[in-house]
């Protein structure tokens, strides 16, 4: 009885003073609310690219040149070296237990067909980048290994790009420009389906050499060398995807005539070190927000005890009262313990409303995924909790150690 | 054995560097039925014996035994059940929750007595009907006249059956005639139910209506007397003798 008596008076003292109250617990809530929005929109994020990661290919990995060289010993200037063609055959020819490698050269480029013209990512590479990247071919075919030696102007592309500059032909077999080069499409990938940033259906494809000798120009040319951007392999099974790497290490490093002592000057990534490195990213995020919510958070406790003691103070002679009738110090404690956790209660309430609603506006709007957990809400719940309780005990145990004599006589 | 026992009762309030004697050595002793007046004028240390009384302070030295219980021995948890349990209070100010009806003032004793939600309101309605406002029991102390609020005041008082009921200037916000009902409702407690009730007052018209007239000054007890005839409630006050 006398627990309800507590929040029936905890209610009546916070509606009493409405606007103050609403006040008190717009800290509380918009730090919950930055707690379940955030972390949505930070879970979203993830699985976002998750998901981009695994739909890249299973058993990818992928070889890139790596950064400036720092300055040798031996007093040798800092060198950049780029991945080459020579690079690519090396491991072509020297790597087992493969199941294709695919060599990219990828630059922006003006596509025109008829009077529409589009910008759009035109990757030279193998016959083997429809395996690498688990691509299907949707209509017509993809180019050969003969297509590339015989420098063919052929194109392969993308299911989005084909909807764009092919609203209503048929693709296959219309003639192209791409910056002016004239190429004929001979086939359209299936859709991978966009998933967060980047859509994997915008690209024309063309075989490598053709790239080099029409399109790339100078620009893919360094030190009388071709050189690529990314070097895909995909592993023959999961179980060598260790294998490999250490055999790619020992190609390139002696492609590269890299000394004993000398750091790689590439860089090999798994599947697995790119889900690493993101979880690494995701964790820092996390506690990033995390820090942000909680100084919020702190923000509005204080602002529930100053509250709390003010009404201490104001209702000084209240407390003498019911000291005078029989309340014992932990009924007072209580009676303000049970007044901030309702604040508190109340602001974490609301502000998990307002968290899921902006979480879910996000998504409407199509700006990031986000995803709402269950231990998201219960996390900014129970801290809401806590800080009630925490910030509530001083101005609570000041009103329980009140003498009864001087609070009945207080003004 | 008397009801209140009290021996040598000093109280010392340290202010600053001087020390402030309450008290300074007071022995009474009040029977189980009694009513009667504490008189003194402000500073006579009449509100420290109140609350000494009342269990709301406690005394610098001397003893109170209350009921054979000795009090100055009592933990503060222990001060809290006898506040609730033996002692009735009213004040000048009524000091009644604001935003709470007259019932739900009546229970608050109650709710800290740990009595069940049916028979609190059983009793609490009783007490509301023996102070005359049984239809009054949903009103907000704003809805009441202050001789209401008194009365409300005074059944939350009566409601858990205190040995003691301490009134301290009941009256002193009242205008005379409602005074004088409140001041005739103390006698009916006292005459019917054999209520103990001690009225803490300066003004010597308002002890004449009970049987006993105690004068402090000066932290002492300066006179003990018996008012045989007490002034019967709804009598009006002389006219001021100048």
């Amino acid at each position: 009885m006398l627990l309800t008596q507590n929040i029936l008076t905890a209610l009546r003292s916070l509606m009493a003073n409405k606007l103050r109250s609403a006040l008190t617990i717009l800290g509380i809530v918009i730090g919950v609310a930055a707690v379940v929005a955030l972390m949505a929109i930070g879970n979203g994020a993830t699985s976002d690219i998750t998901s981009q990661i695994q739909s890249a290919g299973t058993n990818l990995l992928s070889i890139q040149s790596g950064r400036m060289q720092r300055p040798q010993a031996g007093g040798a200037p800092p060198s950049f070296s780029p991945l080459t063609l020579k690079d690519y055959q090396a491991l072509q020819a020297g790597l087992s237990d493969v199941a294709g490698i695919a060599p990219v050269y990828a630059t922006n480029a003006t596509v025109v067909f008829q009077a529409d013209s589009y910008s759009v990512s035109v990757t030279g590479t193998s016959e083997d980048y429809l395996k690498v990247f688990s691509y299907e071919l949707d209509k017509g075919r993809f180019f050969t290994a003969s297509d590339r030696q015989s420098v063919k102007q052929v194109a392969v592309l993308g299911a989005t790009t084909a909807g764009e500059l092919f609203p209503n032909a048929e693709p296959v077999g219309q003639s192209i420009k791409i910056n002016d080069v004239r190429f004929t499409v001979i086939g359209v990938l299936k859709a991978k389906g966009s998933s967060g940033f980047s859509d994997p259906d915008d690209i024309v494809l063309i075989p490598l050499e053709t790239g080099y000798l029409k399109l790339f120009g100078a620009n893919a040319i360094r030190n009388g060398q071709k050189t690529l951007n990314t070097i895909a392999v995909s592993a023959a099974s999961p179980d060598v995807v260790d294998s490999i790497k250490t055999q790619i290490n020992f190609i390139l490093r002696r492609q590269h005539k890299l000394s004993a002592e000398a750091e790689n000057d590439f860089r090999v990534q798994s599947q697995s070190d790119m889900l690493e490195t993101l979880s690494t990213v995701t964790t820092t995020l996390t506690t990033f927000l995390g820090a942000i919510a909680a100084i919020s958070l702190l923000v509005g406790g204080i602002g529930i005890m100053n509250i709390t003691l003010v009404s201490v103070s104001e209702r000084t002679r209240e407390i003498g009262l019911r000291k005078a009738v029989g309340a014992r110090k932990d009924h007072i404690l209580i009676q303000f313990l049970i007044e901030t956790m309702t604040l508190s209660l109340l602001g974490g309430l609301l502000g998990i409303g307002l968290g899921v609603g902006i979480a879910q506006t996000v998504s409407a709007l199509g700006l990031i995924n986000s995803l709402v957990t269950a231990s998201s809400i219960l996390l900014a719940f129970t801290f809401s909790l806590a800080i009630g309780l925490f910030f509530g005990l001083y101005p609570a145990w000041r009103a329980a150690n009140l003498h009864p004599m001087e609070a009945l006589r207080s003004e | 054995m008397a009801l209140i026992e009290l021996r040598s009762l000093t109280k010392v309030f340290q202010m600053g560097e001087n020390a402030v004697h309450a008290l300074a050595g007071v022995s009474l002793d009040i029977e189980k039925g009694e009513m009667l007046a504490i008189m003194g004028p402000s500073g006579s240390g009449k509100s420290t014996l109140m609350s000494i009384i009342g269990c709301l302070d406690v005394p610098t030295s001397g003893s109170y035994l209350l009921d054979g219980q000795a009090v100055e021995k009592l933990k503060d948890s222990q001060l809290a059940q006898v506040r609730n349990r033996k002692i009735g209070f009213v004040f000048q100010q009524f000091n009644l929750l604001s935003r709470t009806s007259a019932l739900e003032n009546v229970l608050l004793p109650l709710g800290y007595a740990g009595l069940g939600a049916r028979a609190s309101r059983e009793k609490a309605l009783k007490a509301l009907e023996m102070v005359g406002l049984s239809q009054r029991v949903k009103h907000h102390p704003a809805e009441l006249s202050g001789g209401q609020q008194q009365r409300v005041a005074i059944a939350r008082a009566l409601v858990n059956e205190p040995a003691i009921l301490i009134a301290d200037e009941p009256t002193g916000a009242l205008d005379s005639k409602t005074g004088e009902e409140v001041m005739g409702l103390f006698q009916r407690l006292h005459r019917e139910f054999g209520q103990t009730v001690i009225i803490v007052t300066h003004d010597p018209f308002v002890a004449r209506h009970t049987h006993r007239i105690v004068r402090l000054a000066d932290g002492r007890i300066v006179a003990d007397m018996p008012n045989p005839n007490p002034i019967p409630a709804g009598t009006p006050r002389p006219e001021l003798e100048i």
